[in-house]
């Protein structure tokens, strides 16, 4: 198929939109996980109130669609006076998106592991932030590893939105390949594989980390 | 924003409902069909179905509907951009589907079905009268859970122009130079939607797991 050919000529575009698809996700992951467990870690506060907003927030999150958190966070910094290129704005919105999903999930985790370590450092005298990093964080971390690759997974489909604030990314670049050419079958194919080839990258990793933790019990 | 604008919007809901609510109708029961298809192990299709699964729980929405509406015609197959919308939300959700339904017809208790069988039922009757019922309640809060998640990828099909909530708020915004209002008139609608799911969704895992106890 002649189209085939065309997208292997273009293959660097493609390539270097798989490049920036990858490093968005990946940053825009680190950023979400260390929000997300600072987000946890607040909302296991004494303070209702503090407790409260913090949820509300989260889950008022969690109901809005990516794409139009998107379009708030990159038109919506600026009346706030913060002027940011598409790219920030892009990895600013999955994170902080992403952050409040890692906060749910750790929350998730929490409650279905046993309060036991937590009443008994309460006992020895730990509390406050102390009590969370010590005792409180370092299993609920553990047990989180296999959703974070889920969630991973879940950032680098999001990403592909980012298309509509013109962040060059893997989608971006095909529909370039598609509109330059008119090969939007070959072009979109090839996107959507190396997306499949992307997660199941992911899902590997996890399950090779878990199997490593397995033999290591 | 005015009148006109308000107007805009509520089409642009109705779109989204529309496009949201035939891709729930046409994904949850093709979804059951291919969890059966793997559950079953058919032969030649259970393997196909597990790959185009896999291919497209990784596949973007915003990817696989320009691949839907711009791919398909050079097939000759012309399709308008409405039933591109769909079949895209579609396409994903059944994926997502079939993991759902398949979980529940694999934690299906076996003794159930040989005590079916015994009783002489068929094939199909053992499906619908003994298999069915069961897993749809066991199912439900996991299915509605991914229709919250079909509307939120839903503006999706903005990209090839369906003028749904999303877009006709961003054509708003284009008009007036104002495109925040708009922005936060549309995010209190998708709050109130997918939160009314998420509230259904958590009144049904209670009762499910009142009834399980």
């Amino acid at each position: 198929m002649n189209g085939v050919a065309v997208v292997w000529e273009q293959r660097s575009l493609l390539f270097d939109g798989l490049l920036n698809t990858l490093w968005i996700t990946a940053s825009a992951m680190v950023v979400a996980a260390v929000l997300g467990v600072v987000l946890f870690a607040l909302t296991l506060t004494r303070l209702t109130l503090l407790r409260r907003s913090l949820w509300l927030v989260i889950d008022l999150l969690r109901c809005v669609p990516f794409m139009l958190f998107c379009y708030l966070i990159y038109y919506g910094l600026p009346s706030f006076g913060i002027v940011v290129n598409n790219l920030t704005a892009g990895i600013v919105a999955l994170s902080v998106y992403h952050g409040a999903y890692l906060a749910e999930l750790l929350r998730g985790i929490h409650e279905s592991l046993p309060r036991d370590a937590e009443d008994a450092g309460r006992a020895f005298g730990f509390h406050g932030a102390r009590l969370v990093m010590r005792i409180v964080l370092p299993p609920v971390l553990l047990a989180a590893v296999p959703m974070l690759g889920n969630q991973a997974v879940q950032v680098i489909k999001d990403s592909a939105f980012l298309v509509i604030i013109a962040v060059e990314e893997l989608t971006y670049a095909a529909d370039e390949i598609q509109a330059t050419y008119y090969v939007p079958f070959a072009s979109f194919v090839a996107a959507v594989l190396l997306y499949w080839l992307l997660c199941l990258t992911v899902e590997g990793g996890v399950r090779i980390v878990l199997n490593a933790a397995e033999a290591r019990r | 924003m005015n009148t006109a604008g308000l107007l805009t919007l509520a089409a642009g809901a109705g779109e989204t409902f529309g496009i949201s609510m035939l891709a729930i109708l046409l994904g949850t029961p093709l979804g059951l069909l291919l969890g059966l298809v793997r559950w079953a192990r058919v032969p030649l299709a259970d393997p196909i179905v597990a790959v185009v699964v896999s291919l497209l729980r990784a596949t973007p929405s915003v990817t696989l509907v320009l691949l839907v509406y711009f791919a398909l015609p050079t097939l000759g197959l012309e399709i308008p951009r409405f039933a591109a919308a769909v079949a895209t939300l579609t396409l994903g959700s059944m994926a997502f589907n079939c993991e759902i339904w398949r979980g529940a017809l694999l934690a299906f208790p076996a003794d159930q079905l040989d005590a079916a069988r015994a009783c002489g039922m068929r094939r199909g009757q053992r499906l619908r009268l003994i298999v069915l019922p069961q897993i749809m309640r066991a199912s439900l809060p996991a299915l509605v859970n991914e229709m919250t998640l079909l509307i939120k990828v839903s503006p999706a099909v903005a990209v090839i122009g369906v003028v749904d909530l999303t877009r006709a708020a961003v054509r708003i915004g284009a008009q007036t130079y104002r495109p925040l209002p708009p922005f936060l008139v549309i995010l209190a609608v998708y709050v109130v939607i997918i939160g009314g799911f998420v509230l259904a969704q958590r009144m049904l895992e209670r009762r499910v797991a009142g009834a399980g106890a």
